[in-house]
C-alpha cells in the first residue's frame, strides 16, 4: 500500500499547503466528483502570464487533497504556458501504463503520485483539482486558453 | 462472542464451498467480500443451470413448434413458478420479469402511477430510500405536476412515520423493505396496512430484503413487491416484478414489441394476457433459469440457522468496529439486516476502500445511491460492509484488523 499513500501524500492530506480562501482571487472554479462525494473549489490569482497565487478549499479523499495541495506548491509562481505543461506531464503520469518512465526532474515532488496509475479509479481523485483550475483559468477568458 | 448452540447448526464451510468466487485471492490475499449488498455472488448450481441451459435448451420461447423451443419456454415459466412459489404470490400471472429493481419501479411509475396522477397530487416515498425508489417517481411526478413527499428518519435510521403523511391526495405510498445504506429494516406490514385503510395503493423496493429473509408478499400484503436477481444469488439482468392480478391487468403495457401483444394490425392491437403484456421482446431466458437455480438454493438452506448466522455476524461487526477510534456507525435501528456502514473520523471512504482491498476485503464507499440518506447525516460518503449467510466471524476480524491499518496509517 506504500506505494499509492507515500509519506508525502500522507503529509499533504493531514496538513494540506494553501487551504484557504482568496479574497483577491482573479478566478475560481467548483470542483466535483460524484464517484466518491469528493467537493473542491479552487481560486487563483493571474498576474500578467503569471500564477500569483494559487489555493483551494473543499473536503475529499487523501489523493484529491494531497494533489490539490501539492498542486498549489508546485504552480505557484510559473507561468501558465508553464502550469499547463506541468498538468500535462502529470495527467500523462497517472494515466499512463504502470511501470512506465517518470519524469522525475520535470515533475518534482508530484511524482510521488505515480502509484496512481495502478489504480484507474483514483485518476479522478488524482486530477479534480487540476481539471478545476484548468477550468477556472479558461473560464476567466484570458488569452490563457490558447495554444 | 455469544453463539447460541441450541440452534441447528449452520456449516458455514460447507456453505462457501457452494461458491466458487470464494475459494479465491485479491492482491495474494484470500477474498474477504463484505460488498454484498451491491451483488452478491453466485453459488455453482447458479452457473451451472446456466450452461446446461444454453448447452442443452437454448432456443427462443412462446414462438417455435420445435422441442427446444418448447424445452425453453418451459425452463423460462418453470422459473416463473419457482419466483411465485418463493415469494408465496397468488398466481404466476402476478410477476413480471424485468431487468432488475430499477426496471420493475420504473414499470410501476409509467404504467401504473403515470395514468392515474393528477396536478396536485402527492406521492410518499422516505427518506432512507435508494435513488431507484426516488427518480422513477420524480420523472412521472414532473410531467404531472405532482408533488414527492416522504417520511423522515431518527438519528437511528429509523422512519418517523406519521399516519398524517398519507393524504387523500396521496396516490401511492413506496418504501424500501431493508435499506441499503443503513440496514434498517422497515416494518413492512404496518405501513402497507397504514396505507390500504385509505385506499392507497404500495409498492415494496425488496432489492435488500430479498437476500436476507423470506418475502410472503400476501402476508405483507403490498400491492408491488420488486426485487433483483443479482441480490439474491442469481445472475445480474434479471429482476422481478409482482404486482396484484387486478392492479396489473388495469395497466397499460410499459414497452411494445413482441410477446406482449396478442393481435396487430396497423389500426389496434391487442395486449396480450398477463404476464407476458408486459415482457415486449426476447426476455433474459438464461437470466430466468438462473434465478430459478438460485431460489432452489435457498430453498434448500435452514432460514433460522441463515437468521442467527448473520445476527452472529451483524453483532460481532457491530462490537468490534465500535472500539476503533474515531468509528461512527451510521444506522443503528432496533432491527437490523446484517449491514454496517460506518464514518472515520479524518479518514476518507475512498481511502478507506482502497486500503481494505489491498487486504483482500472488498467493501463499498461512497454513497451508496441514497445521497439523502448521506445529508441527513451530514457525510458526503460513508464506508459500507455488507454480509451475506456465506461470510465468517473469521473474516470479520479480517475487516477489522484491515480497519486497525487504516488508523495506523492516516494516525
Ligand atoms: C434498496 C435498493 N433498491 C434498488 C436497488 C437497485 O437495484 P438494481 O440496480 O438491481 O436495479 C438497489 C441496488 O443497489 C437497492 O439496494
Amino acid at each position: 500500500m506504500r506505494e499509492l499513500y507515500q509519506e508525502l501524500i500522507l503529509d499533504h492530506n493531514k496538513k494540506p499547503r494553501n487551504r484557504r480562501a482568496m479574497a483577491d482571487a482573479t478566478a475560481d472554479a467548483d470542483g466535483f466528483n460524484p464517484l466518491c462525494g469528493d467537493k473542491i473549489h479552487v481560486f487563483v490569482k493571474v498576474e500578467g502570464d503569471r500564477i500569483a497565487d494559487v489555493s483551494f478549499d473543499g473536503i475529499g479523499c487523501a489523493i484529491s487533497t494531497a494533489s490539490a495541495s501539492l498542486m498549489t506548491t508546485s504552480l505557484k509562481g510559473k507561468t501558465l504556458a508553464e502550469a499547463r505543461e506541468i498538468f500535462e506531464r502529470f495527467h500523462a503520469m497517472v494515466t499512463g501504463e504502470p511501470g512506465a518512465p517518470v519524469d522525475e526532474d520535470a515533475l518534482g515532488k508530484l511524482a510521488v503520485f505515480q502509484g496512481v496509475c495502478e489504480f484507474p479509479v483514483r485518476v479522478k481523485c488524482a486530477t479534480l483539482a487540476w481539471h478545476t483550475l484548468k477550468a477556472a483559468i479558461e473560464r476567466s477568458g484570458d488569452a490563457v486558453t490558447t495554444e | 462472542m455469544h453463539r447460541t448452540l441450541a440452534r441447528p447448526a449452520f456449516d458455514v464451510e460447507t456453505v462457501r464451498k457452494d461458491f466458487p468466487i470464494l475459494a479465491g485471492h485479491v492482491w495474494c490475499k484470500p477474498l474477504v467480500y463484505l460488498d454484498n449488498a451491491a451483488t452478491s455472488h453466485k453459488p455453482r448450481v447458479v452457473l451451472d443451470a446456466i450452461e446446461r441451459f444454453y448447452k442443452e435448451h437454448n432456443s427462443n420461447i412462446h414462438r417455435g413448434v420445435h422441442w427446444l423451443s418448447a424445452a425453453a419456454t418451459k425452463d423460462y415459466e418453470g422459473a416463473r413458478d419457482k419466483v411465485r412459489d418463493w415469494i408465496r404470490a397468488a398466481a404466476r400471472e402476478e410477476i413480471v420479469f424485468t431487468r432488475g429493481t430499477t426496471e420493475s419501479i420504473n414499470l410501476v411509475a409509467r404504467s401504473f402511477l403515470r395514468p392515474r396522477l393528477k396536478p396536485g397530487d402527492e406521492v410518499l416515498v422516505t427518506e432512507m430510500e435508494h435513488h431507484s425508489n426516488i427518480v422513477p417517481w420524480q420523472l412521472v411526478c414532473e410531467e404531472a405536476g405532482a408533488k414527492l413527499s416522504h417520511v423522515p428518519i431518527d438519528d437511528r435510521g429509523q422512519l418517523l412515520f406519521d399516519e398524517k403523511l398519507l393524504t387523500e391526495r396521496t396516490r401511492l405510498f413506496a418504501f424500501v423493505h431493508v435499506s441499503n445504506a443503513l440496514g434498517t429494516v422497515n416494518p413492512a406490514r404496518e405501513l402497507v396496512r397504514a396505507a390500504r385503510a385509505r385506499g392507497i395503493p404500495t409498492l415494496v423496493d425488496g432489492a435488500q430484503a430479498a437476500p436476507h429473509t423470506r418475502i410472503d408478499v400476501r402476508d405483507l400484503g403490498c400491492d408491488f413487491y420488486a426485487f433483483s436477481g443479482h441480490k439474491v444469488f442469481g445472475p445480474t439482468g434479471i429482476g422481478v416484478l409482482y404486482g396484484r392480478k387486478e392492479l396489473l391487468e388495469g395497466m397499460p403495457p410499459y414497452q411494445g414489441g413482441g410477446e406482449m401483444i396478442k393481435r396487430v394490425t396497423f389500426q389496434k392491437t391487442t395486449w396480450n394476457d398477463l404476464p407476458y403484456k408486459f415482457e415486449a421482446g426476447t426476455p433474459d431466458i438464461a437470466g430466468a433459469v438462473g434465478l430459478g437455480a438460485a431460489l432452489d438454493y435457498l430453498g434448500t438452506l435452514d432460514w433460522e440457522a441463515v437468521r442467527a448466522h448473520e445476527a452472529a455476524l451483524l453483532a460481532r461487526a457491530t462490537e468490534a468496529l465500535s472500539t476503533i477510534k474515531g468509528l461512527r456507525i451510521i444506522g443503528t435501528a432496533k432491527s437490523k439486516a446484517s449491514l454496517v456502514t460506518f464514518d472515520m473520523e479524518g479518514v476518507h471512504p475512498h481511502d478507506i476502500g482502497q486500503i481494505l482491498d489491498q487486504e483482500g476485503v472488498a467493501v463499498r464507499t461512497g454513497h451508496h445511491c441514497a445521497q439523502p440518506v448521506m445529508d441527513r447525516f451530514g457525510v458526503p460518503a460513508t464506508t459500507r460492509a455488507s454480509f451475506a449467510f456465506y461470510n465468517t466471524l473469521a473474516e470479520i476480524d479480517v475487516l477489522v484488523a484491515a480497519l486497525t491499518k487504516v488508523r495506523e496509517l492516516f494516525a
